[in-house]
């Protein structure tokens, strides 16, 4: 397998409250290797999105990273200053977020947005500066991207947009894009090209891309390996496919289970009782255990850490341990 | 058809979107409409679910709203159960409203924050004089428990719900009247996956029990083919297509159905080679001429630019489509 891109090792984030801290991620583990896509899925309040922020240092306070460690090419970046994270985001680490309207300044034209990135990040000349932007654009096709390089976001249509904010974040070829959401606001036939494009681009470039979303048909279709987040923990890791068809841990069965497909044939989705918990009530043991069919005594006390299994694949739940002590 | 429950007639919706009156004659500008809804015909028959898909500003809620009555139709008719909706006024007007009732989008909106949930759910049958005193509260124990929740959620307030939970509450309310017939404008678009199937599954064991037709709105296509009897493709307000559920997804006939397929991401993975989808949907201020949707189809002719198709029969349904003609059918 190819290097260790980035690391993130028992990652945890709190938010601390008049009423107590409360955890929104709790002790989460994962890598990303060079060139892959890793897709980040689960429900909303999963820590999907925290994940993210937490990697870039964009937390909103009071939220803040209370323990783990972060590394990109073995160097920790979870706790280095303000200054030094800035010179990271953008350089090395590009976003995508959801809505591209609130990704660009209104007051700027796409040309003055692009050109300040690959300034601040890059060794090159205003006129430059503006050559590789117009190219960017051109790649990321925006049709006669020389003339429409000077216009405002506003005469942009969504998937014109989520187009510059792409090419934004690939200004100063980096080596790791996160896109959160990058699709959601847009409609299905804009959504194919815009994952197309992620897709092409980032592997033209050998960037890696941590793509987080709830949309499991953006995954299939896109991701290497997918994580399954479930109340600020993962709950499961491994390739997408396997992930997919032959999901492990009960959360994952079930979260696959209740999406219905375009080739299915079963009149009834399989559904999952409950909804997730809130971070407040967060149940003692595994945090699924109220909804899981397979729940037995050692769920409700003791909380499962993530157990390797056959083809690079983890699993947190207890079911594995079982099998794996009759051996 | 003589089953039908809700038939739409040449169903037509502009909004004026002009500017004000001053800056038009400084600008010398004219009026501008948007055709939200372009003459749209289709039927939905008793105990079926028919559903509309399209993408946003297709008119997919537009034609939900004016089938409530939300919105009145700039053209057209709209007969429930042989009763044009325009006209009828008064005791007959109530008399059909009872029989249908809608459910939106965002359970976080749709629900009152100050009211009791039992108030919210008893509204429909004080207002049609269903019942009143004990007898409504017992009511609204029972639907409560209908939709899964218990009698003594009552007394509690929306915000102590989470969005499913909310969204089984307008459900609640929406059957509190003993409807037909119910409009779902995107009912689970704002839940989760694991929430949105308990929804789904809901919805049709309500529809087998009690007997109910679904006007069912979505942009998801995956949802529709698990729910839909009959389904409505729109495109800037247009019906382009009108088939049986399962046989739209085998054989999709208009050309922009055959394209919103390609392009929806699917778990199965089928190793489908997805064709690249182009363009975006146009402006409807200014919609193309002929078929609108000519220019970004990979089989327009010259007709296509000039004249609009007409809807042709098909082995599964109806579509406006030239290029039907020439195949064989």
């Amino acid at each position: 397998m190819a290097d260790v891109l980035l690391s993130v090792r028992d990652l945890v984030v709190e938010f601390p409250t008049r009423r107590g801290t409360l955890t929104a991620i709790n002790k989460v583990s994962f890598d990303i290797h060079a060139g892959e896509v890793l897709g980040v899925v689960g429900e909303s309040g999963a820590g999907k999105s925290l994940t993210g922020a937490a990697i870039i240092g964009l937390l909103e306070p009071p939220g803040r990273i209370a323990g783990g460690e972060i590394r990109l090419k073995g160097e920790r970046i979870d706790n280095l200053p303000p200054e030094g994270l800035r010179k990271i985001r953008g350089r090395r680490i590009g976003m995508v977020f959801q809505d591209p309207l609130t990704s660009l300044n209104p007051l700027y034209t796409i040309a003055q947005q692009l050109t300040e990135t690959i300034l601040t990040h890059m060794p090159v000349s205003k006129a430059e500066a503006r050559q590789r932007a117009i190219a960017l654009l051109d790649r990321v096709g925006i049709p006669a991207a020389a003339r429409r390089i000077d216009d405002y976001p506003h005469h942009f249509s969504g998937g014109m947009r989520q187009r510059v904010v792409i090419a934004l974040a690939l200004a100063a070829e980096p080596e790791l894009v996160i896109a959160d959401e990058p699709t959601t606001a847009l409609d299905v036939s804009v959504q194919a090209q815009i994952i197309d494009l992620i897709k092409e681009i980032c592997s033209e470039r050998g960037a890696a891309v941590m793509l987080i979303t709830h949309d499991m048909g953006v995954i299939a279709e896109t991701a290497d390996r997918v994580a399954v987040l479930y109340a600020g923990r993962l709950a499961e890791i491994g390739p997408v496919h396997d992930v997919i068809t032959r999901a492990e841990h009960p959360y994952t069965r079930g979260l696959m289970g209740s999406i219905p497909t375009l080739t299915q044939e079963s009149d009834r989705l399989v559904q999952i009782p409950g909804a997730m918990p809130r971070l407040t009530s967060i149940p003692k043991g595994c945090a699924f255990n109220p909804r899981c069919g397979d729940a037995f005594g050692r769920c409700y006390t003791e909380r499962p850490d993530p157990i390797d299994r056959p083809g690079g694949r983890q699993v947190a739940c207890w079911l594995y341990k079982k099998e794996m002590s009759h051996v | 058809m003589s089953d039908a429950l809700i038939r739409v007639e040449n169903l037509w919706r502009r909004f004026d979107v002009s500017k004000p009156w001053l800056n038009r004659v400084i600008e010398r500008e004219d009026r501008q409409f948007l055709t939200a809804v372009a003459d749209v015909n289709f039927e939905i028959r008793k105990g079926e679910t028919f559903a509309l898909v399209g993408e946003s500003g297709s008119g997919k809620s537009t034609i939900a709203k004016m089938v409530v009555g939300l919105i009145p139709a700039s053209s057209g008719r709209i007969l429930f159960d042989g009763t044009p909706m325009t006209g009828t006024v008064g005791a007959d007007m109530r008399a059909i409203r009872r029989r249908f009732q809608m459910i939106f989008q965002d359970p976080f909106a749709s629900l009152n924050p100050r009211w009791h949930v039992g108030d919210i759910i008893a509204e429909p049958i004080h207002t049609f004089g269903l019942a009143s005193g004990a007898d409504a509260a017992n009511q609204v124990g029972k639907l409560l428990d209908t939709v899964g929740l218990s009698a003594k959620d009552a007394e509690k307030y929306p915000h102590e719900f989470s969005g499913g939970q909310r969204q089984r509450i307008a459900i609640a309310r929406a059957l509190s009247s003993r409807p037909e017939f119910i409009v779902c404008d995107e009912p689970t678009s704002a839940l989760d996956v694991s929430v949105q199937a308990q929804i789904l599954n809901l919805m049709r064991d309500l529809q087998d029990e009690l007997g109910l037709t679904y006007l069912f709105i979505s942009h998801d296509l995956s949802v529709v083919r698990h729910m839909a009897n009959r389904i409505g493709v729109l495109y800037l307000g247009r019906l382009v297509e009108v088939s049986e559920g399962k046989s739209l997804f085998r054989q999709p006939q208009h050309p922009y159905t055959r394209m919103l397929l390609d392009a929806v991401p699917d778990l199965a993975m089928s190793g489908r080679r997805r064709k690249p989808v182009e363009g975006e949907i146009p402006n409807p201020i200014n919609p193309p001429s002929g078929c609108a949707f000519h220019p970004r189809c990979p089989v327009a002719m010259d007709r296509c630019k000039v004249e609009a198709p007409k809807d042709r029969e098909t082995p599964i349904g109806r579509a406006a489509c030239f290029a039907l003609e020439m195949q064989p059918a």
